[in-house]
């Protein structure tokens, strides 16, 4: 069992920190812990968590910007935004139940460290596109701050950016600051029911490419979509292609039809309104579909396009169910247990058509023994240990989470 | 790191390293050396060739380079680059030098390396909607290459007909519409970039995020001083069915702030927000006769984009939206040709202001609530400096344009005009804000930078800087205050 930290305020933090490299002890960094499997296994003899470090620091609705310490539970900020009417565009998935946490567990801090991004992400960017500015303390122990709580901001190198996704392994957040927006008045779904994985992929590309501001596309296999669509729209199991509109309600009405119009070749649709929407798309934040399993999960990237041609070489020879969102560019892929969880396959074909892939849920044993995250070229691992060692120069911060080494 | 501050002559009030003597005396050499391992016209040497290069938008400042090189390729940039390495030559990138805060000054010591030559479009992807291009391609080209198919590249910097995407990268550049479509990070998903050493790295590709650390997020808007990127992977979007501007006067500029602040709480987000001072108002009305109400205190341009439908309803609300800030003025454009007039005076007004006097253009950011204090303020500070501004402020995002409006060729005013604005972006970051929104720190802001920054967060900046440019070769007096970068 290892020791605690619980930091109470960011000079505390700006300590344990500066001790933590004064003594040479590693110390895994986490929010409240509901990602603490995901990665590379750690061994070090303290966990120094933010969950102490809690609040909302500045709010303006009328300027869209947001602060709270990192250890704040997402669910707390998204409750003070829908009070205003706003939320986080980028909708971040919530990773802990498919992992056995409960839902709504997760920190804003981490969510920036994992750079954790849901289906609105096709439209409106990622979590680090709406990322301002943070307070964090290196693994030098030293407390620095990078950008600010402006929307457009070029001052200096974009240190808040190089943090975001780093999965604490360089800087200890205690501060984020970020851009919200409002929230939709209302949000319509259009359901193709039993589209093929390319002929599906195609829709939704083809969805994007009106000017109908379509928030979400999503594609789900047979029984992941079962777990998500009423059984009403589902006689038989069926794969199911979702596409989210969101905006004033006068708009709706339009756009729905003119969308639905410019995809029927790809056939009829079924309208989800507005409370039956977002059942569905709070199931994908929550990859509701992933979740009462122990199978191996992997998320891969790639170039939307090639979604569906990246599955079905997989599926040639691992036993594995899809749900694309980002209209294909993003794959959660629950394979059978191997031996590798599929782990070879799926860096071959990677490779081969391109994109990345981390394995996302995996006993530690084999998350010990395999690559978790994608495996980097040449110069850009160069470069990712030479950051690493900018910010953690005796790396102490969740060695080797991300790769062995950084 | 080589060199003490020294004050340059003929220079205004920055200081500048000493440049390498012992560069300087190769120079010769040098250029033979850069012709011999590039083909024949690519090294601009001669003095007149060389002058095309020695300075950008911020023309207080002039240097002539060693030479100019303008290479065809990438695997020429690496040569180009690990020479200069070899001989410890600074290299100074540069897009089409624009640059409104000496981003792309050389030094004495340098060589400009210019990538206008590479600006082919190598691809696109409609169905992914992405293209990938050289970086040498003007920011507009990009818009045109996709146009034709309904579709834009989002990042417009009012420079975009000249500007480059090099140098938007360079400078993390913004534009108009970067409040609802984001600014060059948001749009760009991959690239290649040749580092000081002369190795060529790709960093992303059409995937919509990276692997690993974020690297492109530390790439773009550092200002040329990491490496040198020659292609791009950038999003590109399907445009709106229509939109339409109206107009808005007011009476005093805390109602037009408190309007904006309204329209954004009411769940809209207009594609533009743009404000003007009655000095900015005057000055454009006077130039582009675009029915700008002359009583007004403040001007508000707004659009809103979508089918006729939404576009007549949403401007409905936002009058509705504005009644309580008592309006003096309300203009909804009616056609294309009143859109077009709207915008007219707005746009031009950079030239307008240049039609009456030079001017200095400040690019500080400020929370959208201190928009009148800031504005009281600034009005008192050009004042003790006897000098008249008019503000420009694309309120939906906080990035304020003060124009300082000074005579050239009056040194002092000259002198005046440059502290005005350091005061005024010391301002905008005591309100809340930062020292620069969209144009960059280039030489303009680096000694304002602890003004905004601890010494521990611009070495945690720097630290960036050496690692991928460990001899600080490249593009490298600007940013990082040289009293800090001694220390």
């Amino acid at each position: 069992m290892s020791d605690l930290i619980r930091p109470k305020d960011e000079e505390a933090l700006a300590v344990a920190v500066a001790e933590a490299k004064s003594s040479q002890t590693p110390v895994e960094v986490c929010g409240a812990g509901s990602k603490r499997d995901i990665g590379r296994p750690l061994q070090t003899a303290a966990r120094l968590t933010t969950e102490k470090l809690k609040g909302v620091t500045l709010y303006e609705p009328s300027e869209m910007v947001l602060s709270a310490r990192a250890g704040t539970p997402v669910a707390e900020i998204e409750k003070t935004l829908a009070k205003h009417d706003q939320q986080l565009a980028f909708e971040p998935v919530d990773l802990g139940p498919m992992l056995g946490a409960q839902a709504g567990l997760g920190t804003i801090g981490a969510v920036f460290a994992a750079n954790l991004s849901g289906s609105r992400r096709i439209q409106l960017g990622a979590a680090r596109d709406h990322l301002l500015g943070i307070r964090a303390v290196s693994g030098r122990g030293e407390t620095f701050k990078s950008g600010g709580r402006v929307m457009k901001n070029v001052t200096g190198v974009d240190l808040a950016r190089g943090i975001a996704g780093s999965w604490g392994t360089l800087a200890v957040m205690s501060e984020v600051t970020m851009k919200v927006l409002p929230r939709a008045q209302a949000t319509r779904t259009l359901l193709f029911i039993g589209l093929t994985d390319q002929v599906a992929v195609d829709a939704m590309c083809a969805a994007l490419v009106t000017p109908f501001e379509v928030s979400g596309t999503v594609h789900l296999h047979d029984d992941f979509a079962a777990r998500l669509v009423d059984s009403e729209y589902l006689r038989r199991p069926s794969p199911v292609t979702a596409l989210r509109l969101e905006n004033f309600d006068s708009s709706l009405a339009y756009r729905s039809g003119q969308l639905a119009e410019s995809l029927a070749a790809f056939g009829t649709t079924i309208e989800l309104d507005d409370g039956a929407s977002h059942d569905f798309w709070d199931g994908m934040r929550t990859l509701t579909f992933l979740q009462d399993s122990q199978d191996p999960v992997w998320r891969i990237s790639t170039a939307p396009t090639q979604g569906a041609r990246l599955v079905a070489a997989l599926s040639k020879r691992l036993d594995c169910r899809a749900a694309y969102d980002w209209s294909g560019g993003l794959i959660w892929l629950q394979c059978t247990p191997t031996a590798d969880a599929g782990a070879t396959e799926v860096r071959r074909v990677v490779a081969e058509i391109g994109g990345h892939a981390t394995l996302i849920r995996a006993d530690a044993a084999l998350r010990a023994s395999i690559d978790v995250f994608q495996p980097l070229s040449p110069g850009v691992s160069a470069l990712t240990t030479k950051l690493k060692q900018s910010f953690d120069p005796a790396g102490i911060l969740n060695p080797g989470r991300m790769y062995r080494g950084v | 790191m080589p060199g003490q501050p020294v004050c340059a002559d003929k220079m205004s009030s920055l200081a500048f390293l000493e440049p390498d003597s012992g560069v300087i005396n190769r120079r010769e050499d040098l250029i033979r050396g850069l012709k011999d391992i590039l083909p024949v016209g690519s090294v601009i040497s001669d003095e007149d060739g060389r002058r095309a290069f020695e300075t950008d938008a911020l023309t207080a400042y002039k240097q002539m380079p060693l030479a100019a090189v303008l290479p065809t390729s990438t695997e020429q940039v690496s040569r180009v680059l690990s020479y200069c390495k070899a001989n410890a030559i600074k290299v100074i990138a540069r897009g089409a030098g624009t640059s409104l805060c000496g981003g792309a000054l050389p030094s004495a010591d340098s060589i400009v390396l210019g990538i206008s030559k590479m600006n082919a479009v190598l691809d696109i992807d409609y169905d992914n909607r992405t293209a990938r291009v050289q970086t040498g391609i003007t920011n507009i080209d990009i818009s045109n290459a996709v146009s034709p198919n309904k579709f834009f590249y989002a990042p417009d910097p009012s420079s975009q007909l000249a500007c480059t995407l090099a140098g938007n990268i360079g400078m993390n550049s913004g534009g108009a519409h970067c409040l609802k479509y984001g600014v060059t990070i948001n749009n760009v998903l991959g690239l290649k970039i040749v580092l000081m050493d002369g190795e060529i790295i790709e960093i992303g590709g059409d995937e919509l995020d990276a692997a690993g650390y974020d690297l492109l997020g530390l790439i773009i808007g550092s200002e040329g001083q990491f490496g040198v990127v020659t292609e791009a992977t950038v999003r590109f979007l399907r445009s709106a069915e229509g939109a339409r501007p109206m107009l808005m006067g007011f009476g005093s500029v805390e109602a037009a702030g408190e309007c904006v602040s309204a329209i954004i709480a009411s769940g809209i987000i207009p594609v533009a927000i743009e404000f003007m001072d009655k000095p900015a108002i005057q000055v454009c009305e006077d130039f582009a006769k675009a029915g700008y109400p002359r009583d007004a205190e403040a001007l508000l341009i707004i659009e809103v984009e979508g089918s006729d439908d939404e576009i007549e309803e949403r401007l409905g609300q936002i009058q509705q939206i504005a009644d309580p800030f008592k309006p003096t003025t309300i203009k909804v454009s009616q056609s294309a040709s009143e859109s077009a007039a709207i915008w007219l005076g707005r746009k031009s007004a950079f030239g307008a202001v240049g039609r009456i006097a030079d001017y200095y253009c400040m690019d500080g950011t400020i929370p959208l609530g201190k928009l009148s204090e800031v504005l009281i303020e600034i009005g008192a500070i050009c004042n003790r400096y006897k000098l008249r501004v008019a503000n420009i402020f694309h309120a939906g995002d906080g990035n304020l344009h003060p124009l300082i409006l000074y005579d050239a060729n009056d040194a002092d005013e000259m002198e005046r005009a440059e502290k005005c604005g350091a005061e005024l972006l010391e301002l905008c970051v005591r309100a809340g804000g930062c020292l620069t929104g969209e144009h960059g720190v280039g030489v303009e802001k680096r000694e304002l930078m602890l003004s905004q920054f601890t010494r521990t967060d611009l070495e945690h900046q720097m630290r960036i800087k050496t690692m991928f440019d460990p001899d600080w070769l490249l593009n490298p007096d600007k940013v990082f205050p040289l009293e800090v970068r001694a220390s």
